[in-house]
């Protein structure tokens, strides 16, 4: 008995011991591409895979920089994914009021209906889609990349969960002092879901951040391109520019998201959370 | 009174309809309207100029079962999925098993387990081409340290589609993570003090107590890789390109080169349909056989 004491104390530590170094081992190799592609954008061209001691340049970034209209780009990036947001927003917040607090005809089928999109994918139908974009007259503009997300089943489904979620005494209140059915959708509704509206947001800007294939099937001139497409152009082996450079380019082009992340950590996996928990 | 019922109903009816009308126009225009298309042209051959699309019954599907490239793309994309899914999740569980543990710097390993998700897969595939590069890149490298042979990990059947999916993992483990995470966190500690009692080990507490209470998370990331399986493809657009010879090429890929590079759609709307039915089939799964053991809360 006296014996076994200090093996209980001894086995927690050992435990102990052995997360640590686990975790820190596997975040270590978690990270190691992406710590190698900084490090290769930093060195000079030629020698950006070896480890010699040959200093360290910016001339990778300057060169990729003046090599592709980044800067077009980045702007519509930036335009496809606040289109998106925007579009979300105002769609899935009446489909999800509709659906969280009327009673109509047909509710619950329409609901397994948006519902099902979770699953029939906007990537798996980009044939029939392109057609449709094509028939819209809306091929190769922001519209046209941002459109066939706009009506989000996710985006209902959770703010309908959140609007389900606020006590009706509040719209009782509300409609007392004179607000119209709009009127309390604006004024309970919308700021009780507010953390569910800036969850949702981080989830979305970091999809359409990052999302390539239906913006490469409905963009062709460089003015149009989001970022991902064009760096795909310019990364790819028949483009025929030095590794270096492309690691600069992509750096370049993960920065501004991987910077927020760092910066609102907490909040991005509270975000990543809160949306993936029903 | 009846009357004034009948009115608040009917203007309920009116309302909820208006307000979904937005949503449910574009859901139309982009998800159902392109679903019967895809089947309607999945049904009909390939127009040419001298011959006009027509009626053709199930002959798209017979072509594509008799391509040889179809058992070669699905058994490719089962293997994809048979082995992303399980390492995706096992790592996730680790990941976010430590993550969850009292370590030093535990936000600065989270954010490390995260940020690969934070990444385009475009990206993604642009850093790992600087490991997998062929006499320059970083594995060989450091094979090259024990003296073996630089290998073309891209550029041979044997490795292309193992070396995709090391990317993948890479990617998916910890968004994965999160959920993991968000489920051990309403775990009560006094479970983990009972299981000590009772003189239960961390392996036994793991195995007996943790993984059943996260069944729930598991099931819920399961449909989630298995829908990523078929979804994430951007990266063999950089990497292999589906190649050597088919080796490395997944559905979704082989559907964007079908309709976008050879210009053969109503083969690519045959795969589709295929796709839609087994997507469907994970729907009707989730709704029937899943939730009714999650939705309890």
């Amino acid at each position: 008995m006296t014996a076994s004491l200090p093996r209980r104390r001894a086995l927690p530590r050992a435990g102990e011991a052995f997360d640590t170094i686990g975790a820190w081992l596997l975040a270590l190799l978690w990270v190691a591409p992406l710590m190698f592609a900084i490090w290769a954008s930093l060195r000079p061209s030629g020698a950006a895979l070896g480890f010699g001691d040959t200093g360290f340049t910016l001339d990778n970034y300057r060169n990729a920089w003046n090599a592709a209209p980044w800067l077009t780009y980045f702007a519509n990036t930036l335009m496809l994914v606040s289109f998106t947001l925007v579009g979300q927003f105002v769609l899935c917040t009446l489909a999800g009021y509709a659906f969280a607090r009327f009673a109509f005809p047909g509710r619950d089928v329409l609901f397994v209906v948006i519902l099902m999109q979770l699953f029939i994918l906007p990537e798996v139908l980009i044939v029939e889609n392109y057609a449709m974009i094509a028939r819209l007259s809306l091929f190769d503009s922001i519209a046209g990349m941002g459109l066939p997300y706009i009506a989000s089943a996710f985006g209902i489904f959770l703010l309908r969960q959140a609007f389900k979620s606020v006590p009706v005494e509040l719209e009782e209140a509300a409609r007392i002092d004179g607000c119209g059915w709009l009127g309390v959708l604006w004024r309970v509704y919308v700021p009780a879901a507010r953390p569910v509206y800036l969850a949702y947001a981080l989830v979305s800007v970091a999809t359409h951040w990052n999302n390539f294939l239906w913006p490469l099937i409905v963009t062709n001139s460089p003015d149009r391109r989001p970022l991902t497409v064009g760096l795909s152009l310019f990364g790819a082996p028949e483009s025929g520019v030095d590794i270096a450079i492309v690691s600069a380019a992509t750096v370049m082009v993960i920065a501004p998201l991987l910077i927020a992340f760092l910066i609102f950590q907490r909040q991005f996996i509270q975000g990543f959370l809160r949306a993936g928990i029903k | 009174m009846e009357q004034l019922a009948t009115y608040h109903r009917r203007r309920q009816a009116l309302y909820g309809w208006l307000l979904v009308s937005p949503a449910l126009i574009l859901l139309t225009l982009f998800a159902l309207s392109p679903t019967v298309a895809t089947f309607w042209a999945s049904l009909h051959s390939r127009g040419t100029i001298r011959r006009p699309s027509a009626f053709s019954g199930w002959d798209n599907y017979a072509d594509l079962i008799a391509d040889p490239s179809f058992a070669t793309v699905v058994g490719n994309n089962l293997l994809y999925a048979g082995v992303t899914i399980p390492a995706s999740i096992v790592i996730a569980l680790a990941m976010a098993l430590w993550a969850n543990a009292k370590i030093p710097l535990r936000g600065v390993v989270r954010g490390a387990f995260f940020t690969p998700t934070m990444l385009p897969m475009i990206a993604a595939a642009n850093i790992w081409l600087f490991f997998y590069t062929p006499g320059l890149g970083v594995i060989d490298a450091v094979t090259g340290l024990f003296g073996l042979p630089p290998v073309n990990w891209l550029g041979q059947p044997q490795t292309a589609l193992w070396a995709v999916i090391v990317v993948t993992v890479w990617k998916e483990a910890g968004f994965f993570m999160i959920f993991y995470l968000a489920a051990l966190q309403t775990i009560p500690p006094d479970l983990r003090e009972a299981a000590a009692v009772e003189g239960a080990g961390r392996i036994t507490y793991t195995r007996r107590v943790l993984l059943p209470l996260l069944m729930p998370t598991t099931a819920f990331i399961f449909i989630n890789a298995l829908i990523n399986s078929v979804k994430l493809i951007d990266h063999l657009f950089i990497l292999t390109k589906g190649g050597p010879n088919n080796a490395s090429k997944l559905v979704l890929y082989w559907v964007w080169e079908m309709a976008f590079a050879y210009f053969d759609a109503p083969r690519a709307a045959a795969m589709t349909v295929l796709v839609l039915l087994v997507l469907g089939l994970i729907a009707v799964f989730q709704f029937r056989v899943l939730d009714r053991r999650i939705h309890y809360r």
